[in-house]
Parts: structure tokens; sequence; C-alpha cells
């Protein structure tokens, strides 16, 4: 059955430096790279290349002890440039220096009607040889799926509601038959449905619209509706014992690429954001490309923070830093390395709250208004004060303080029993935005990830 | 500003590691964001950009919402002042007799809370917290307007140490650190903060037919000699004095701040509408504390039990502890049921203990205590039925 759910919950956070939905020609990075430490609970991945190794795109970079077939690979062909070790000489990071035109190891084509023919096995083998399997993440824990699972549902978020999320729409136009093939193929994995979660309230493009072989849903509400684990706690939540597969559109389309095509092709929109940058809009590349040549000349001057992913969820690496495998956005926003006089009493529209607390106006703007904000914290670290907050910008029946507390406290049971399998980092990252206490409630929920699933 | 900059930078150094002054860093840094919000920025991983509330300017929207109070309060200890001393006297004059005993209770609650917050700041190098801002006027407001200096002294230093420090500072406490005050003092030093304080005469003597007495006194001692309360409160020596709206007012006698309900209530409109503090508990007080009285009123018994039921919102420090006790976010209840909760019973038991118990004219304060330490017990059910509902959707 399709569901309808209207949440009442969250907070939109409207930033200026949203993209225009336009595409700008850039030239295209001189490195790619990939990052065995962004995979959650990669315990040790074992490289099969040496620097200096030729490889083409979809090349079998390093794979995972614990998961031998699933295979992380190339996104881009070229020379192996770097292999950066990190303590105890685990792998942080591995360059690619790119070849001008991207060369594809080519594998076996699938028709559509092969596809609905494949048995599971043989989709397990081609997806997990074909370097897309790692875009299939597992609740709990949010970490990339183990193929020999049967997960009870798969879903899919068809929308962004991060602050200058991209156009879901735009960046996937045209690209209706491989979302498909890939729906089809994810399709063999799960006993029970695949639920493609719309936004209600806008235009839902036909690449989903359209699409078959899924469960239709609509999300109405403030970001997080757009977060795939809000969207699994109303539609079909995860019980103790129980698994779902999460996977974003990128990911699905990557997969049919692969079957239809044959290749393992990570080309993509991604959205350029930010307040620092001249002209937000879309580029094209590729999955772990360099940030430098992706918005080279359009940033503003100054000190700035170049982020991978969004304000709430991403990750400052630097002008020179990779774009994440997972994210699809790369956001410049002012470093906030000041002091402010009375800074934390002197009223002001400017700095955007969730609070009202004296002489923070933001609220007078109303919700069109959009917001420059920098990386100044807003205070200093405390401890935990204001209840009754964290429940408003979170749409489940979980209590956040009780879980964040649990985790603080290593208590196992509790942290079971108060949720913990349901969320994963991005799904409190709004309690850590207003949070006046300032605690780093994403990577506090992290580390109890960690201590629940390896103790 | 640069030049203030440069001044604590030139000292910084002392109180780095390594520096003369090293222990007292958190002082340093206490000081130095009291003029400067923080140069910190947000993490490499995570949220990039933060909300721009925090937790002093959550405290100081408190203070702020408790000024009407505090003001009121000034003048309202001289207009009491020269009314029992039979004297005419200007607004100013009210205003300045009244400024001369709270100013010096005021100060002395904040420098000997302060310096005992920054002993332990020091001593365990843990940050300044800002939780006292709040405590260091919350206790000036609920102390009678002659209560010795050293008394206030000595009950801050108990309520930060015994009520705070030892749990872990600001946000670990499980007692309202005001109340504990006070409490300390009820219970050491009974004979200052009970009978006749509430109105400061200083040299002058009253006028004839002068008493001290709060409407809650009244009340206690009709209750105990079976006399008809309403018709001594009407017989009262300064007529009208305790008429509803009067007391709704808070023009009568009482704790420095806590008369005036309307006083309380501009507060309670600040408070909510920052969202600073729960109008839930704030709602939840005021409902129980009437629904309790209506039910006195039902079963009678004695004049003091028939008192109307809405007497009881106006008369003692319900209002004020509703709106500026109960509320703090630490102690009460941390769940959202659970402050609906919490709310009602208090006042309920306000009321209960009020009209009851005779050795306690004043019920707020032992209520809100009371479901101090039970918050945690009415929280923890509503967590369990949190996991019940968990687990019952995997049984489903």
């Amino acid at each position: 059955m399709s569901q309808t759910i209207k949440l009442n919950k969250g907070f939109n956070i409207n930033l200026a430096g949203k993209a225009e939905n336009k595409i700008s020609q850039t030239d295209q990075p001189e490195t790619f790279a990939i990052k065995p430490a962004e995979f959650n609970h990669l315990t040790m991945a074992k490289m099969l290349v040496n620097e200096g190794d030729n490889v083409k795109a979809g090349t079998p970079i390093f794979f995972e002890k614990t998961m031998e077939d699933v295979v992380f690979c190339a996104p881009v062909s070229g020379e192996i440039a770097e292999i950066k070790r990190g303590e105890k000489r685990k792998v942080m990071e591995v360059r690619i220096l790119a070849d001008k035109e991207v060369e594809f190891q080519k594998s076996k084509t699938y028709s559509t009607s092969d596809i609905s023919n494949l048995d599971r096995e043989t989709a397990q083998g081609v997806l997990t040889k074909g370097g897309v399997w790692p875009n299939i993440v597992q609740r709990p824990y949010g970490c990339v799926a183990n193929p020999t699972d049967t997960p009870k549902a798969i879903f899919i978020s068809a929308f962004d509601s991060n602050p200058q999320a991209p156009d879901y729409g735009f960046i996937f136009e045209g690209c209706e038959q491989y979302f498909q093939a890939g729906v089809n193929a994810l399709k063999k994995f799960t006993t029970g449905k695949i639920h493609l979660n719309t936004n209600l309230n806008t235009e839902v493009s036909p690449l989903f619209a359209k699409a078959e072989n899924v469960e239709h849903n609509k999300i109405s509400g403030m970001h997080p509706a757009g977060n795939v684990g809000v969207q699994i706690h109303h539609i079909d939540p995860i019980n103790k014992g129980e698994l779902v597969w999460t996977i974003a559109p990128q990911g699905v389309i990557e997969i049919g690429k692969l079957l239809l095509d044959g290749v393992y092709d990570t080309a993509k929109l991604v959205a350029v954001t930010g307040s620092q940058i001249e002209n937000p809009s879309y580029v094209k590349t590729y999955s772990g490309a360099c940030l430098n040549k992706l918005i080279a000349g359009n940033v503003k001057a100054g000190d700035n923070r170049f982020i991978s992913g969004n304000v709430l969820t991403g990750e400052s690496v630097g002008e020179d830093g990779y774009l994440s495998f997972y994210h699809q956005q790369v956001t410049v926003i002012p470093e906030g390395k000041y002091e402010e006089l009375f800074g934390w009493i002197t009223p002001s529209t400017k700095k955007l709250s969730f609070h009202k607390a004296f002489g923070l106006l933001s609220f007078l703007g109303g919700s069109n208004k959009e917001y420059v904000l920098d990386t100044n914290q807003h205070g200093e670290h405390r401890n935990f004060v204001m209840t009754g907050a964290f429940e408003k910008v979170l749409p489940m029946d979980i209590l956040p303080n009780y879980l964040f507390k649990a985790i603080l406290a290593e208590d196992f049971d509790d942290m079971e029993a108060l949720g913990i399998y349901e969320l994963v980092e991005e799904d409190v990252a709004l309690c850590e935005f207003i949070d006046v206490s300032k605690h780093n409630l994403q990577e506090i929920l992290r580390e109890g990830i960690q201590l629940i699933k390896h103790g | 500003m640069k030049f203030l900059q440069k001044k604590f930078d030139s000292v910084k150094h002392h109180f780095e590691k390594g520096g003369k002054w090293e222990k007292f860093h958190p002082i340093y840094e206490g000081h130095r964001t009291i003029f400067f919000a923080p140069d910190l920025v947000t993490g490499k991983k995570g949220a990039q950009i933060k909300d721009g509330n925090d937790l002093k300017r959550m405290m100081f929207t408190v203070i702020i919402a408790m000024i009407p109070c505090l003001l009121f309060g000034m003048w309202n200890v001289g207009h009491q002042h020269y009314l029992a001393t039979g004297v005419d006297a200007t607004l100013l004059d009210k205003f300045l007799i009244g400024a001369i005993r709270t100013v010096p209770i005021i100060a002395v609650s904040y420098g000997v809370g302060l310096f005992t917050e920054f002993v332990f700041c020091v001593v365990r190098q843990h940050p300044v917290e800002e939780g006292f801002l709040v405590s260091g006027l919350l206790i000036p407001l609920v102390m009678p307007p002659t209560i010795p200096l050293w008394q206030v002294g000595m009950a801050t230093v108990f309520a930060v140490i015994i009520g705070k420090e030892v749990f872990g500072g600001t946000g670990m406490n499980i007692l309202n650190v005001a109340l504990l005050a006070r409490a300390f003092l009820y219970f050491a030093y009974p004979s200052q903060i009970s009978g006749d304080v509430w109105t400061y005469l200083g040299e002058t003597p009253a006028v004839d037919g002068f008493s001290g007495a709060t409407i809650l006194a009244y009340g206690a001692e009709a209750a105990a000699a079976n006399t008809d309360m309403m018709q001594m409160v009407a017989g009262h020596w300064s007529a009208g004095m305790f008429d509803f709206w009067n007391m709704f007012m808070g023009i009568m006698p009482g704790s420095i701040g806590e008369t005036s309900t309307l006083m309380c209530l501009i507060g309670a409109v600040i408070l909510i509408a920052t969202g600073v503090g729960s109008w839930k508990i704030i709602l939840s007080v005021f409902v129980g504390a009437f629904a309790m009285g209506s039910l006195f009123n039902l079963t009678g018994g004695n004049s003091f039990l028939q008192m109307p039921a809405h007497y009881h919102l106006v008369i003692g420090g319900l209002a004020f502890g509703a709106v500026f006790m109960a509320t703090d976010p630490v102690s009460a209840a941390h769940t959202e049921l659970g402050k609906w909760i919490y709310g009602f019973l208090i006042g309920v038991l306000t009321v209960l203990i009020r009209v009851v118990n005779p050795a306690y004219p004043e019920g707020i304060m032992l209520a809100i205590l009371f479901m101090n330490v039970f918050a945690p017990l009415i929280d923890f059910y509503v967590v369990e039925a949190n996991k019940k509902r968990r687990l019952k959707r995997a049984t489903v």
C-alpha cells in the first residue's frame, strides 16, 4: 500500500547560494580519489593495486576483508598516483591521476528482459564485482550492505531536503531507463518491497513518477523529511533483528548503467553551492573528484571552508580535497574564526536560529529569506541543559536526549531500546545544528553505533 | 574592541598550559567569553554551521524575564515599608528604600555564588558555566526583604556546592539551586524566613494595628482555630490588601520578587515567546493548583479549605515558582508528557501543603523540590513507554 506521510516536525535551513538549474563547463579534475575511511565499518581495506599501476574506470582497487566479494573500483581511468596510509598502515586514500578521456573496463551487458530473468546470484555477482555495490547501505548501522543478507525492504528517497540540496529532477533528467533497470535488479535482493519516496509538495520528475516495480510513497514536511531514515521510520520501521537497505537514486542509476551498458560509470552532476560561490550551478564529473577544478574561478575571496556534501552532514576537505563517494554536492561557506563583541547577547536578524531566545530575530524573516552562515559555533560546549528541543526537529518517535545520554554512558541495552538501530548521523544533524550546548551529536551517535556493532 | 582583545591577548600566555596561572584558565576564559563570543568553529565532519543560540543567551533571556518581578519587587518593598509605618512617600522614595534593601542581597548572592563557582572551576578544571547567572538573581527574589546578608551568603554557598557542583555543575543538578538556598534557610534559620519577616520596617515603629501576616498565615490560623478566614482577611489593618485583584497585582508583603502574579505572567510571556521556558509546565502548575483548590472547596471542612480556588493562584509564591522555578529545564521533567504530569503535581502539592499541613504555610517551595526529586521517576515511565512502543511494533 502506498502511503502518504505528513510530517510536522523539522526545520528548513534556507541558505544563500543554491545551485541554479544549469550545467557549468569546467575542466575535469586531474586527480580523483577513493577513500576507504569514508565507508562506515570497513575494518581493513586490502589493496588490489600498487602505486604506478594503470587502471580503467571499473578496475577493482581494494576489497574489504570481511566481505571479500565486494570490490571498490576506480571511478576513472589513469595511473594510481598515491596510496596514502595512516596509522598501522591503514589505507586512507587512493589517488588516481586521471586520463584525459575516461576509458571504461567493459563487462557483459544485459538487456531489459535479461535483467528481469536474472537470478539473484548472478545479479549479486555482477553488482559486487562491478563496483556499484557500496552504493547500497544497510540499516541499522549505516554501513555498506552485506550481499549475502536479504533485507525486508529497500528504500529510495527521491528528494533531498538538506540545505542547498541538489534538485533530483534536474540532475537525473534522462536517466529513466537506467533507474528502472537498477530498480529491477535490486528487486532480486528483497522479498519485500522497494519503497520510492517522493516529495508531496513538489512536482515529481517523470523518472520517479513513472518508475515501476516500486511502492510509491509521498512525504511532506520540512527537513529532514527527505532523509531516508525518517521515511523508513514511518513506512516500515526497523525493529531489532531486522534489516533494510537504502540507496540513493544516483546509486540505482549506476547499477542500471552497469547492467545495460556494461560499464562502471559514476558520471554525475554535482551541485556547487554555498554563499562563497559566485555562480552556484551544477558541474559534471565522476565520483571522488578533486574539488579544485570544479570550483575554479567560481569562489569568492576570503577565508573559506570547502565542504564535500552539504552544511549539515558534510565534511570539510579543503580546496584540494576530494568529493566523497556518496556526495553529490560541494559547498563553500566562509570560515567563522572571529570573536564577536558581546556576540552572545546582541540582537541579530542575520544569525539563523531555530530558537527565539532574546535577540535571535531570524524568525521574523519568514521562510523565504536566505541566510549567509559561517562556521562559527556561536558559543562554547556545555552540558545538556535544554530539553524538548531535539524532539521538534526529529520527526520520529525517539527521545534523542535519552539516546545520547545512553550512548555517553555506554549503556547498550538502553541504546537498543531507545532506537539506535533506526538512526544514522544525518538523522540527528538538525539536532546538532540547534543544540545550544554545542555537542557534536553526529559523532556521538556514530560512536554509539560503533559500540553496538563491534562492542 | 581591538583594545580589549589586545588586553586579553597580552595576559593570555599566563593562563595557557605552562603559564604561571595555568590553573586559572577557566576564569580567564570565563571572563573573555563575557566580552567576546568565542572564535570557535565547527568540526571537520558533521554540522558545518551552528544555530545562533547558546547557553549564555538562553540564560540571559531568563534574567530579562525576571526584570519586571525585580523592579516591581523593589518598589513593593518600599511601598510596604511606608504603608506599615504610616508615612506618605513618593514613588521614588519607595523605590529607593526597596533598592537599599534589595541590591545588597543581590550583590551578596552573585558575589558569593560566583566566587564559589570560580573556586570549583579552578579545582575541577571545568569551564565557568552560565547556570548561576539565573540562580544568582532567583535567590534574592525568593528571600524576605529583612533577611540578614550573612544568611544569604551561607545559603548561596550551600546551594551552589551541595545543589550543583557536587553533581558536576550546570546541567547535572537534581534540585533547583535557588529553591535549595531557600530551603536551607527555612530549615536552618526558620525564624528569619517565616513569621513577621515579610515587611521591612527598619527603625521606624509600625502603625497601630499593623500585622505583618500574609494571607497564608491568616489561612493557617483560621484553620487551626476554626474561625472564618475571609472575615479575618476583611478586617485586615490595611483595607483591601487581600482583595483578589490587589493580590494579583502583588501589592502585599512577601518575598522580594514573588508577590506579583501580573509581573510573573509578564515573565511567563517572555519565557514562552522565546521558547526558553516550557509553557506546558507553567500552565499545568496553575491548572493543578486550581484543581486542588476546587476539590477542597467541594469537600469543605474549615474556612481555609473553602477559600476560593482562584485565590490560590495569586497568593504566596505560586506564580513565581511556576514561571521561574518549575521551568528550570535541568531539574524539571525532561520528557514532554512528563512536563505535564510534573507541573500538575506541583500545583496539586502546593495547595495540599498550604491548606492541610499547618507547619508550612507556603507550599510551592517544597512542592517543587519534591517534584524535582520525582521528575526522573516520571521521565522513567515516559521513557519506558517509548521503549515499549518500539518493542510492541516488532511483534505486530
